[in-house]
């Protein structure tokens, strides 16, 4: 065991008390955990808060009491087994939920401390806010260009000098600009898979997120457009604010600052990703970071 | 022995239903039968209907009783008792009372095929088989003897032809615009009189300008009357004598004769001629005969303006309904009951939607137009205008006949739109709208011009409801014309489907117009082609824009 818990923590547990999977079982039960959030996420300044958030799909529930803070300009991965509510939590936050009849919530969600699931909150202006790229590059049926400042042109920007000045930053800022700046009028569904999940990311931010959501944007994209759409979420880092939902330990471990592991819909333990990779407060956390669950 | 009852018996090859051979087989089979029947039947009406206009030779038949004939053989078959017959267009109906006749082989002493015999093409009367003998001006002779009398009139009928073609377009084109004019100063003054009162100023300033009206046209009539007397003038006197085979003695106008041909001694390129003019009157002129000869220029135009007008009609209806039905209206009972609906719509039989379109649009609809617009029409002539079939009413009713087709294919087109890309212009802050017109229709088009096509085809070739509300027989007036204001969408037309109902089964020479009917068929699937081929590239090109996802 390489855990060094913090003595402070009084909900912790002494490292020898039971199997590696103590707390998953009891979720697996149907019972309750208290999460184990580190000390430094509660410091940092958060540009998204989610607070004791619930939700349902008809009558099953896929999230139990979700609290946590996402920092500010820090790239904070959602990693855990499948099905346990990540993408689901993600698309909360942009409310793309909504789109599903059966869903229902309760809990809150704060967007620079403005409530997300407020009855005065304009669903559409929440969005513009927010930049979100999918798990299959879902580019549209028009000219790469087009792409890119399709956010700018349904808020009825039509200036052309304005969305040249955007498509070529946000190009730049996805670094497909090089690529494709000679064919910006083509369809983009003629780009390569790589190139259109670039696409879908210069796309997501060329609104100027306050918040970038990613949905395992690697998984359907073959090792060599994993590697620059990964490199890509390095240049991210700092000057957005992400929350990267993945399937991929070593991608966590690369590329983000925060970590939160998630298991059937309840937040297991939340800290900086060096902490829970190689330190984490939790065994069941290291048996799954380290492969031996999950 | 194999005695464990639990064992699973393994065989040592495939057996031949697991390698689906005889699937791929059965198939095939049934594609290349439908194959085979399709070409099969396009075959047989583009060999019938190409053949239709090609000059074919004559016969002089000696029969036993001493009769001569001259003829075109058109067909032949054998009795039960073996002996064959055949049948033979006669021609010349005026004196035999018959356009065919049928002999039976022992009846025929000797064919042959004489040089001079000569087919003649008449405005009316149908066809005139013989052999030139002299041609007359007036009392004078001008040539006599066969190749004189035939070379002499192939210099003078183009001129008098070219003289007939005039008048006639005087008596059509300019004397109707004339005729118009007057009806339009006529129905002003009972306008007048509706709506200022009788015996008004507005009433009597309305009559005095159609009186003034009448003066003019009436010069301008009096000016058409010279110079058609004068055409005419130039015209009259021509003959060209005919001796028949049977040995009377005919003299044909000129001006009647639409073109002769001599098919016995024409070479290849004079035959490519007639050919070619036949093909030419074909495409571009009006019918004559009842529709059995001439052309079919009116049907042509209006099949083509009521399905472009239709398809027009249709799309943006039928895509707005596929619309609301797809993305707007919640799942439930009551959407499958009405998408049932809609589909059993395409199962109601044409003939209902022409007695709906009869009773709403023609009577209810065009009835209400006519007693607000064209009230005068109504009161002096007891005509409707709107409120009888017309092209705008039978492309409404053909619009409603093929609304399922289109909202079928526009929801199935909708429906393949990947969700993922909803979702992506969601989460870039777009409204349902502007999702659905930026994204979802795009991506759409092809599958709903496939809908179209489909729709067009069926509705070009639709007949039965097209009766009752504005296909008529014969009806020259085209729905766009020089008169004010050009487009006449109220005017009834004529259809190529309806005209080979009409020359096939109408016609009072039904043999002579079935060569016609195989034309007019080959004529319609032609046009049909064309404007699915023109849909279909409109497709392609949409689908590359739009839908190819390459990597």
């Amino acid at each position: 065991m390489s855990t060094s818990p913090s003595p402070a923590d009084p909900r912790q547990p002494p490292p020898s008390a039971g199997p590696a999977t103590d707390r998953l079982a009891v979720v697996a039960a149907g019972g309750q955990v208290e999460p184990e959030v580190h000390e430094r996420v509660r410091q940092t300044p958060a540009v998204l808060e989610i607070d004791r958030f619930n939700l349902w799909y008809g009558t099953k529930q896929a999230l139990h009491s979700i609290t946590m803070p996402i920092p500010h300009g820090k790239v904070t991965a959602l990693i855990g087994p499948s099905g346990c509510g990540k993408s689901t939590l993600l698309r909360s936050v942009n409310r793309l939920n909504d789109l599903v009849p059966s869903v229902r919530i309760t809990g809150e969600m704060r967007l620079n401390g403005d409530p997300i699931y407020d009855q005065r909150m304009d669903v559409i202006e929440l969005r513009k806010r927010m930049g979100m790229v999918f798990q299959r590059p879902n580019p549209f049926p028009m000219s790469i260009y087009e792409n890119v400042v399709y956010a700018l042109r349904i808020d009825g920007e039509s200036k052309r000098i304005v969305l040249d000045e955007v498509c070529e930053r946000s190009l730049r800022g996805a670094a497909l600009w090089d690529e494709v700046k000679d064919r910006l009028g083509e369809s983009a569904l003629g780009l390569s898979g790589g190139q259109q999940q670039r696409l879908c990311i210069a796309r997501a931010i060329a609104a100027e997120p306050e918040v970038l959501l990613l949905d395992e944007p690697c998984s359907a994209l073959d090792p060599i457009a994993t590697g620059k759409v990964e490199d890509l979420i390095q240049e991210l880092r700092g000057l957005y604010s992400v929350l990267i939902v993945t399937h991929n330990m070593q991608q966590a471990s690369r590329s983000s600052d925060y970590t939160a592991f998630m298991y059937l819909g309840r937040l297991i333990e939340y800290g900086p990703t060096t902490d829970i990779f190689t330190k984490p407060v939790l065994r069941e956390t290291e048996a799954y970071v380290t492969g031996r669950f999950g | 022995m194999n005695s464990d009852p639990l064992r699973r018996r393994r065989s040592t090859h495939a057996a031949l239903a697991a390698h689906g051979e005889a699937w791929v087989w059965l198939t095939g089979g049934c594609l290349a039968m439908a194959m085979a029947m399709i070409i099969g039947l396009l075959g047989y009406i583009v060999s019938e209907g190409v053949a239709t206009f090609w000059p074919r030779p004559i016969e002089l038949i000696e029969l036993t009783d001493g009769r001569k004939v001259l003829g075109e053989e058109t067909g032949r078959d054998t009795a039960p008792d073996g002996t064959g017959r055949r049948l033979v267009r006669t021609a010349n109906f005026e004196l035999t009372g018959k356009h065919f006749e049928w002999f039976d082989d022992g009846e025929v002493t000797a064919t042959t095929r004489p040089a001079e015999a000569t087919v003649v093409e008449r405005l009316e009367g149908g066809r005139f088989q013989g052999f030139p003998t002299r041609l007359l001006h007036g009392e004078e002779v001008v040539a006599v003897g066969g190749e004189e009398a035939w070379l002499g009139f192939r210099e003078k009928h183009p001129d008098i032809r070219r003289r007939w073609r005039e008048a006639w377009r005087i008596d059509k084109g300019d004397r109707g615009v004339l005729q118009r004019k007057l009806r339009a100063a006529r129905l002003a003054v009972v306008q007048a009189g509706l709506s200022a009162g009788a015996d008004s100023p507005a009433e009597a300033a309305a009559a005095a300008a159609e009186k003034a009206v009448a003066a003019e046209v009436e010069a301008q009539e009096r000016r058409l009357d010279e110079r058609t007397a004068d055409l005419r003038a130039g015209n009259d006197g021509w003959g060209l004598e005919f001796t028949t085979a049977s040995g009377e003695t005919v003299v044909l106008p000129m001006a009647d004769i639409v073109r002769a041909w001599q098919p016995n001694k024409a070479s290849f390129q004079e035959r490519l001629g007639v050919y070619a003019s036949r093909w030419g009157e074909f495409l571009g002129d009006d019918p004559r005969e009842a529709n059995s000869a001439g052309g079919v220029f009116p049907a042509i135009w209006g099949t083509i303006a009521m399905t472009l007008i239709m398809a027009l009609l249709v799309a943006p209806f039928g895509v707005l309904a596929a619309l609301y039905l797809r993305e707007y209206a919640s799942r439930g009972p009551l959407t499958a009951a009405v998408r049932i609906a809609i589909n059993n719509l395409a199962g109601v039989p044409s003939i209902v939607y022409g007695a709906f379109g009869l009773g709403f649009f023609c009577y209810v609809l065009g009835g209400s137009i006519d007693e607000l617009l064209f009230r005068p029409a109504l009161v002096a002539d007891g005509q409707p205008t709107f409120g009888t079939g017309g092209l705008l009413w039978a492309s409404l009713t053909l619009a409603l006949l093929t609304l399922p087709v289109v909202i079928v294919a526009t929801e199935e087109a909708l429906s393949a739109v990947p969700n993922s890309m909803r979702e992506g212009s969601y989460a870039c802050g777009a409204s349902k709208w502007q999702t659905i017109r930026r994204i979802v229709l795009p991506r759409a088009l092809p599958g709903i011009m496939t809908g179209l096509i489909l729709a067009m085809a069926r509705g070009a070739g639709e007949v039965a409801p097209l009766m009752l509300v504005g296909v008529k027989k014969l009806a020259l007036d085209l729905p766009i014309d020089g008169t004010f204001p050009f487009v006449h969408p109220e005017r009834e037309f004529m259809h190529l489907a309806y005209l080979i109902y009409d020359v096939g089964f109408q016609s009072p020479n039904s043999q002579a117009a079935k060569p016609m009917v195989f034309t007019i068929t080959f004529l319609l699937v032609a046009i049909i082609a064309l404007l699915n081929v023109a849909a279909i590239w409109i497709r392609g090109r949409l689908r590359r824009r739009y839908v190819s996802q390459q990597f």
